[in-house]
């Protein structure tokens, strides 16, 4: 796997590419569009970019408020501060009201050069995901944002698509079109199951790989969709692996391994083991170090899979002898 | 009872002193039944609504609720839902016995306006603060889309409502870009939920805020319908150049002696004998 391009940067060019197919298509941006790369689309199309100045909550509502005219916006901002900051407009004006704006939370996550507590958006599925009629998009990598760009266009739901700041490994060749609400199986196995979304697939099908050296079978799935979510495919796995570990760039509360153990809970009650950030805010640095600190590096993912099996009773080693 | 047959937008003013006298009764009546409703935001904004609903916005047209040329409304303060599903029957939008079913559970009528569930409706409400920003939204998508015929988005908002801070990113906004096509409406009716409303809710500073933000704002008599009519017509006029905000000082709980003024009667609804006092003073 080698190092790609940022999400960023495909989601800047995808909304110019689709630009064409979709004239009623606009970008509303508050402030960020060099970090978000709207800067693209501005350059390209400037009679369809509104520079919204520094208020989240009025680009929101003023894009439900084109929307309700025909017009299909995107804004695209900082995800801490769509998903926290401008929530109720999101959820009154937007998911309530099912108007088609589309929001770019840009900057999930940690990455988010070094902002520390206040810029890493680690809630931003959290809230998304309870909002009635919103789809919660979290691509792997850039091919696969550019293609949710293209998702989101094509469906009249709100959309929250979560892509990274930093450069991601690629994952998916060009002209991979994912469906929303399906989990991809990226690696096959049955003795434990990896359940990924967002950049963390990459590094879960790192972890994979070193469990296979240990004899142990990781099944990986990626959820680039949170919502509509897969139940079906989380209760496959706990049906033929029996352990799960959910990996995720969020906390623990509320995201994918909340989900993950939902659907369990209501299908096949699987030992789950949930990889996130704790229930704490995040500090400034190296991103790697502090992935590496909550286990969300591939080594931690992989240490994370035994604990799943150790928890469900599984002794592979002597499994594999026999 | 539904005069949009006749009245149709060409209402002489002794019609629409009727109409309001009806909307008033409407919604004392609708929020007795109900035992619930913002019945003190619903009376001040009478008159306001009467006047757009019948002559102030063009192309309106109730059997064609999504004519997409219309003038657009929204009630930003979402609470004052009595007042506003009141003129919304009396314009003909849905039959007045429908009034009977609102806030019950699987009515169109929610306490707080569903585009969604009640034709007529053209965006959601509820939370203060949002629906002038969402009003901007429709300007642009007025400016920018020819075939929506130029129409005007008019947003009613509260004196109290005002407290939002987002109003003030939209204000700033659709000021500094000399934005057409949207007129806001204040119903400064001095009264909020639990208290008098503040010195920066005052009609006069209501419009000396939004003139700093690049606003035109004019004040306005909000029951005085001989003056509303005019005025309403001379903001949609100057809307073509501009943001415009028309400040309407009226009395929370206009009509009934014993609510007007008074924050009590913000989110209640009148028992019996309060429903007989007050329909008696209104007279028939």
């Amino acid at each position: 796997m080698s190092a790609g391009v940022a999400q960023r940067a495909a989601f800047g060019r995808a909304l110019v590419e689709l630009a064409e197919r979709y004239p009623k298509m606009v970008v509303l941006d508050p402030d960020v569009c060099p970090s978000t790369q709207t800067s693209l689309f501005r350059a390209a199309y400037p009679d369809r970019f509104y520079p919204m100045g520094i208020a989240e909550a009025n680009a929101v509502c003023v894009a439900a408020g084109l929307a309700s005219c025909g017009f299909v916006p995107w804004v695209s901002a900082f995800a801490v501060f769509l998903a926290t900051r401008a929530a109720d407009q999101v959820r009154v004006s937007v998911a309530h009201a099912r108007q088609p704006v589309k929001l770019n939370g840009a900057y999930g996550g940690l990455p988010s050069g070094r902002g520390g507590a206040t810029h890493s958006a680690v809630e931003d599925i959290a809230v998304m995901r309870t909002m009635p009629n919103m789809i919660v998009l979290t691509p792997a990598d850039a091919a696969e944002a550019g293609a949710m760009v293209e998702l989101a266009m094509e469906t009249s739901a709100p959309v929250y698509l979560r892509t990274m700041r930093c450069e991601l490994p690629d994952l998916f060749g060009v002209g991979w079109r994912p469906d929303i609400g399906r989990a991809v199986e990226l690696a096959p196995g049955d003795d434990v199951a990896i359940l990924s979304e967002g950049m963390m697939s990459a590094r879960a099908l790192e972890a994979a790989a070193i469990l296979r050296r240990d004899g142990i079978a990781a099944r990986v799935l990626h959820f680039g969709t949170i919502k509509p979510f897969d139940a079906e495919a989380v209760a496959k796995a706990a049906r033929e692996c029996g352990a799960l570990v959910s990996v995720e760039n969020h906390s623990r509360i509320g995201g994918l391994g909340s989900a993950v153990c939902e659907a369990a809970a209501e299908s096949d009650p699987a030992v789950v083991v949930r990889l996130g950030f704790p229930d704490c805010f995040l500090e400034s640095g190296d991103d790697e170090r502090i992935f590496s600190r909550y286990g969300l590096d591939p080594a931690g993912i992989a240490a994370g899979a035994r604990e799943a099996l150790r928890r469900n009773g599984s002794d592979v080693s002597i499994r594999r002898a026999t | 009872m539904n005069e949009s047959c006749y009245l149709d937008g060409q209402a002489s003013l002794e019609g629409l002193t009727v109409l309001a006298g009806r909307a008033r009764r409407l919604i004392l009546e609708m929020t007795h039944r109900a035992g619930m409703g913002h019945t003190g935001g619903s009376l001040s904004e009478v008159e306001l609504l009467v006047a757009l609903y019948f002559g102030g916005m063009r192309s309106i047209d109730p059997s064609r609720p999504d004519r997409p040329d219309r003038d657009r409304f929204i009630l930003s303060k979402g609470h004052a839902t009595p007042g506003y599903y009141s003129v919304l029957a009396l314009r003909g939008y849905f039959s007045p016995e429908l009034l009977e079913t609102f806030d019950e559970l699987g009515t169109p009528l929610q306490a707080h306006p569903d585009m969604h569930k009640l034709p007529g409706v053209d965006m959601s409400s509820g939370s203060l603060g949002q629906g002038l920003s969402c009003g901007i939204g429709m300007a642009m998508a007025a400016m920018a889309d020819p075939s929506l015929g130029s129409f005007r988005t008019f947003v009613l908002m509260g004196d109290g409502e005002l407290q939002e801070g987002q109003v003030w990113e939209a204000a700033g906004y659709a000021g500094a870009l000399r934005l057409p096509g949207i007129v806001a409406i204040v119903d400064c009716n001095a009264v909020q939920l639990s208290t008098a409303t503040g010195p920066f809710q005052a009609p006069d500073a209501v419009a000396a805020r939004f003139r700093a933000f690049g606003w035109d704002a004019s004040g306005v008599d909000g029951h005085d319908l001989a003056a509303l009519m005019p005025a309403i017509a001379s903001a949609r006029e100057r809307a073509g150049r501009g943001p415009v905000v028309l400040v309407a000082t009226t009395v929370k709980g206009k009509g009934v002696s014993f609510m007007e003024g008074r924050c009590e009667w913000h989110g209640k609804a009148p028992d019996d004998g309060e429903l007989a006092r007050a329909l008696a003073e209104l007279g028939s």
